[in-house]
């Protein structure tokens, strides 16, 4: 009967309920959307994360002077090969230049790469992989962007270096990942680039591709221990401190992010507890009839606290609803892709910032249920 | 004759910026089980404030007020409230109903304080009856009824958990005399079926009701 009577009176005082309620809508819309925005921009770009995550790059250690250049040599490869044993291990070239498309020019990066291990670590989008040295392809970004299609000519180098190639295949954006990155690259094979650039046998960057993460550490100290013997000739690193660093950032701007929903919660809460109030100032009197015929101070404050909860329940339902759409619609604007919405991060989210909003509600209830209960029954009763 | 109330030396004091304000001061009554006594005074002279001692809405200054034997004193507020529930049923001049409930909930309600659910029994239907309410006005909100109405379901209120003790402060007060008539032969009905009634009256003639009129001047029984 209690909770009819605060559901009664809910409904008596519709308006003003309406008006409390809208508080917390606005507050859960803006925790959760906020919160569904967080998360789905951690995942984007953990999804690009997690291609480099589990790769092992090295590189050689010394500069190249003049003609000399640094690299790392097949003997050494071999060797990385051994210890690497069945993770994916591959050498390229790479480098940068000029490339020439019309009357644009920009510089890209440039690789050179064993044919036969292409097809492992990349994706054709159309045309078909270098072999020998004919041809180049590039990455779908660059495509894009010069609007090339493969059979079109594309020019590399600078003056008399120049070099009219033809794209033979167009290559899969693989995003920010570890080893090889073709998006705005211009990909051949290893032949063609020793014939272009030279450096024979002078390897860039060997990348391993570790498939258990607990292995990382285990394999680069290896690697360290036997070719930086003497002298430091590698230079070898991984991307995981890198990983965590940048995840613990986003973490970071999504919960000052809710931080900034949880202030308008706050002034929700205060409105609630504002309109709660107002409701056992109103009911003074009732709160003196119902104590002098054996009401007790539990079922009192139970009364005002059922009174916070329905308006709690109300408000953040709608706001759930809302901030399904809000939230979606923020996705949409700044993410352009609605597959970030509907996950079970978004439903928990929702979830979530309801539970705070109820949570809120009742709390905010708390102090004006606890006067209610703790009011003399004499003094309500002669309340008019 | 067995004692129903007690009060010894009971004090009321209210602090007051301008002094202390006597609302009792020293009062010692007996009233017995199924007596029917009427309260008398002017305006002022602490009858609702002895009421409300007796109804154990509040606590003496000083002395001692027993129910049925029981010290107040010795009771926590969840036994207070008890006590207020099983033992005493409240009849005000101003009816007292709750507003967001009809007329049979407000009956219904003091049932559901004491079993913790709604009443299957129909109890509430046949108190309201009993006090001459019935039809269609059961499920009006207070708000719905005559004054005289209001008073019938406030009585059949106090009824619900057949409490041993009715206390009416001015019960007729806001009542034309016909209507009065009526309420005051309900309520000597009740205290011919043994309830020990304490009421509160400005009007002789509604005190000639009772079997015993004391009189209460600045917080002093006469
Ligand atoms: N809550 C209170 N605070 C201060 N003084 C009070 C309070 N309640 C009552 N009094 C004082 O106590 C005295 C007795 O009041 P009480 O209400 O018992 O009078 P009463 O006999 O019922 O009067 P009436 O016939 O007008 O109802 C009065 O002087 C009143 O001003
Ligand atoms: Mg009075």
């Amino acid at each position: 009967m209690t909770f009819e009577l605060a559901k009664r009176n809910v409904r008596l005082h519709l308006f003003r309920s309406i008006l409390a309620a809208i508080g917390i809508i606005i507050g859960v819309v803006a925790i959760t959307s906020m919160g569904m925005l967080g998360g789905a921009l951690e995942r984007s770009v953990s999804d690009e994360l997690m291609n480099m995550g589990n790769s092992i790059i090295i590189t050689p250690a010394g500069p190249s002077i003049g003609d000399e250049k640094a690299g790392i040599d097949e003997r050494d490869i071999r060797q990385i090969k051994l210890i690497a044993g069945r993770h994916p291990t591959i050498a390229f070239y790479n480098t940068y230049d000029q490339i020439k498309v019309g009357e644009n020019r920009r510089y890209a990066s440039v690789y050179g790469v064993d044919p036969g291990e292409l097809p492992s670590i990349t994706t054709l989008v159309s045309g078909r992989y270098v072999s020998g040295t004919e041809g180049v392809m590039i990455g779908q970004s660059l495509a894009r962007q010069y609007d090339i299609k493969e059979g079109n000519f594309i020019t590399i180098g600078i003056g008399s270096r120049e070099q009219r190639l033809r794209v033979v295949g167009i290559l899969e954006n693989t995003g920010f990942s570890g080893g090889i990155q073709t998006d705005n690259a211009i990909v051949g094979s290893e032949r063609w680039y020793e014939s272009k650039y030279g450096g024979r046998g002078k390897y860039d960057q060997v990348v391993i591709t570790v498939e258990d993460l607990d292995e990382i550490d285990r394999i680069k100290d290896q690697i360290d221990a036997r070719l930086n013997r003497r002298e430091d000739i590698v230079n070898i690193m991984d991307f995981r401190a890198m990983i965590s660093s940048i995840q613990d950032a986003i973490g970071q701007i999504s919960l000052f992010v809710m931080a900034i929903g949880g202030i308008s919660l706050i002034v929700a809460a205060v409105s609630i507890l504002n309109v709660m109030l107002i409701s056992v100032n109103e009911r003074i009197k009732e709160i003196g009839i119902l104590r002098s015929i054996g009401t007790q101070k539990s079922d009192i404050s139970k009364m005002f606290l059922y009174e916070a909860t329905i308006l709690g329940i109300i408000g953040s339902a709608v706001g759930g609803l809302m901030s399904l759409i809000g939230g979606g619609f923020l996705i949409l604007l700044i993410m352009q892709d609605i597959k970030y919405l509907m996950t079970f991060n978004t439903v928990f989210t929702i979830f979530y910032g309801m539970c705070i909003g109820i949570v809120i509600c009742i709390a905010a209830g708390v102090y004006p249920a606890h006067r209610a209960a703790q009011m003399n029954p004499i003094d309500a009763l002669s309340n008019d | 004759m067995e004692i129903c109330i007690r009060l010894e030396e009971v004090r009321r004091i209210y602090p007051m910026e301008a002094g202390d304000v006597y609302a009792l001061n020293g009062v010692t009554l007996d009233i017995g089980v199924g007596e029917f006594v009427a309260i008398m005074g002017s305006s002022g002279s602490g009858k609702t404030t002895l009421l409300n001692q007796i109804g154990c809405l509040d606590q003496p200054t000083s002395g001692d007020l027993f129910i049925e034997g029981r010290n107040t004193r010795e009771l926590s507020d969840f036994e207070l409230t008890n006590l207020r529930r099983d033992a005493i049923g409240f009849i005000f001049q101003k009816f007292n109903l709750i507003p967001l409930l009809t007329a049979f909930e407000n009956v219904e309600y003091p049932l559901i304080l004491k079993t913790g659910a709604r009443d299957t029994t129909g109890k509430p239907a046949d108190l309201l009856k009993l006090v001459g309410l019935d039809g269609g006005h059961i499920h009006h909100t207070p708000n719905q009824l005559s004054g005289g109405q209001q008073q019938r379901v406030a009585i059949a209120r106090a009824l619900a958990n057949n409490p041993r003790i009715l206390l009416c402060d001015e019960p007729t007060g806001n009542l034309d005399s016909k209507t009065g008539q009526q309420i005051m032969d309900i309520l000597t009905d009740l205290n011919g079926q043994g309830k020990t009634i304490v009421m509160v009256t400005h009007s002789d003639e509604i005190a000639s009701f009772a079997d015993r009129i004391i009189t209460i001047r600045d917080g002093v029984i006469q």
